[in-house]
């Protein structure tokens, strides 16, 4: 317990702070652009999912399937270790933007998928006996109803992500955990280094884990469809 | 204004529909009756494509309906009210009515806003224009799903039990509407249980059971001398 409060070694990591303020920039990069990917491929492949030519949501599958399946960890490293052999080499902020993006692309898949399914089937059948097509039916019915479901479990997967860039500190990376594996193995201070890197992802994480709590306690105040369609009288 | 030929529809190995023919003629207002699992519901979303037809065809004002032009005709011919009036929720009532002209038919906005309060009026709920659907009643719901049909001008309009999902004071409500609707030039196909309104409004009744259309006529005729067994059966329990 003595290691754990001492003063010096305290003192020390004050004094190095910037090494972790370094790494916070660099996971701070890799998640927001990452976020950008996942929910690229995740609205992609969410949509593809519930597209009625059987083939699109055989891929969305795959891609889905694929993903979630294999550890982050590997993924990563095939990237970063596997790809030089084919002569495709990434830089390392790159390996980590495309890892968070591609493996939380395949959560975010999910999440908008059931988005979309869980849009009463009448709304689109309303919308298809008025003229309006696939896309426009999506488009105009069904994403905009999606988006208020889904708000809660996407800034969950936001938070996820955020804890899921720390895979970066296993291909040296140069991200907060990098940084306090490094400090605190150069300097034997193991305490002070990996209580550090924790603080800083709470920093990170904590506001999102608020948020998620906010946005599913307003998403439970909008009337259900469900009262609706018992034909019975919806409260306000 | 509708034909049908030689129609069939499995559902699985569940044969739904079976060797339907039926005409419906410009401007008529047809009722059909029968059963749960009878193949009626199955029958008028045939009329729309919402179920593709397994055989047979199904013409709409002089044109085959196929999954190719289903949407265009969809655009042009046809509109539907539905058992669970399938608003749209994110949407106020108004934005509910001027959707499709404005984007479907591109009439602009102003204009669209203008037809719609215009139907609003007619069923009596101008007051609503800006009120989400989930804030009204069952049965207020139901008339903005009739003027949502009504603000596209379509020559058909099909109702699928439009009155079965209501609680039983709201139901004349809607009824009364329909039936002043029914007083127009526009072609009236409607699955429903109310005798009532099907004797204050119908041209024709058909009376379909196990997916076949069983008996024919006037309302009258369902009335006095119903002939098939099933029938009589059928309206014993409908009528009170």
């Amino acid at each position: 317990m003595t290691k754990l409060f001492s003063i010096r070694r305290w003192m020390q990591l004050f004094g190095d702070f910037d090494q972790f303020l370094a790494g916070m920039r660099t996971t701070l990069i890799v998640a927001l652009l990452g976020l950008l990917i996942a929910l690229a491929l995740g609205i992609l492949f969410g949509v593809l999912s519930s597209v009625k030519i059987k083939i699109l949501p055989w891929i969305a599958r795959i891609y889905v399937e694929f993903f979630q399946n294999t550890p982050l960890v590997v993924q990563v490293f095939f990237y970063s270790f596997g790809l030089p052999f084919i002569g495709v080499r990434i830089p390392d902020l790159m390996v980590g933007i495309l890892g968070v993006g591609l493996y939380h692309g395949a959560y975010i898949a999910e999440v908008v998928r059931s988005g979309i399914e869980a849009v009463p089937k009448g709304q689109v059948e309303a919308a298809e006996s008025q003229g309006f097509g696939h896309i426009q039916v999506m488009g105009y019915i069904v994403l905009p109803q999606t988006l208020k479901i889904t708000l809660p479990p996407l800034t969950n997967q936001a938070m996820n992500l955020v804890k899921n860039t720390s895979v970066l500190a296993m291909i040296a990376g140069m991200d907060i955990m990098y940084y306090a594996k490094s400090w605190a193995g150069n300097n034997g201070f193991f305490y002070q280094g990996y209580l550090s890197a924790g603080l800083l992802y709470f920093i990170l994480c904590f506001p999102l884990t608020k948020l998620t709590a906010w946005l599913e306690q307003k998403a439970k105040q909008v009337p259900s469809q469900k009262k609706i369609n018992n034909g019975m009288e919806a409260d306000v | 204004m509708i034909k049908i030929e030689n129609l069939n529809k499995y559902f699985g190995n569940l044969h739904v529909l079976k060797d339907i023919d039926l005409h419906v003629k410009s401007g008529e207002k047809l009722v059909i009756i029968g059963p749960s699992g009878s193949g009626k519901s199955t029958l008028i979303r045939c009329m729309n494509y919402l179920e593709e037809p397994s055989s047979g065809t199904v013409y709409v004002d002089n044109q085959e309906l196929t999954r190719k032009n289903k949407t265009q005709m969809a655009k042009s011919t046809s509109a539907m009210v539905f058992q669970q009036f399938n608003l749209y929720p994110h949407m106020t009532v108004l934005k509910n009515l001027t959707l499709a002209p404005v984007k479907l038919q591109k009439i602009p906005a102003d204009k669209a806003k203008e037809i719609a309060m215009e139907y609003l009026i007619r069923v009596g709920l101008a007051d609503k224009a800006e009120e989400y659907p989930h804030t009204l009643s069952g049965g207020q719901q139901q008339r903005v799903a009739i003027a949502r049909a009504l603000t596209t001008r379509q020559k058909i309009i099909l109702f699928d039990e439009p009155t079965s999902a209501l609680d039983p004071e709201m139901v004349q409500e809607v009824l009364d509407v329909m039936i002043g609707l029914s007083k127009e030039n526009i072609t009236m196909v409607c699955v429903t249980h109310e005798m009532g309104f099907a004797r204050q409004v119908a041209d024709r009744v058909i009376f379909m059971d196990e997916g076949k259309i069983i008996e024919t006529g006037t309302p009258e005729h369902f009335f006095k001398n119903p002939e098939n067994e099933r029938t009589k059966i059928f309206l014993s329990k409908i009528l009170h």
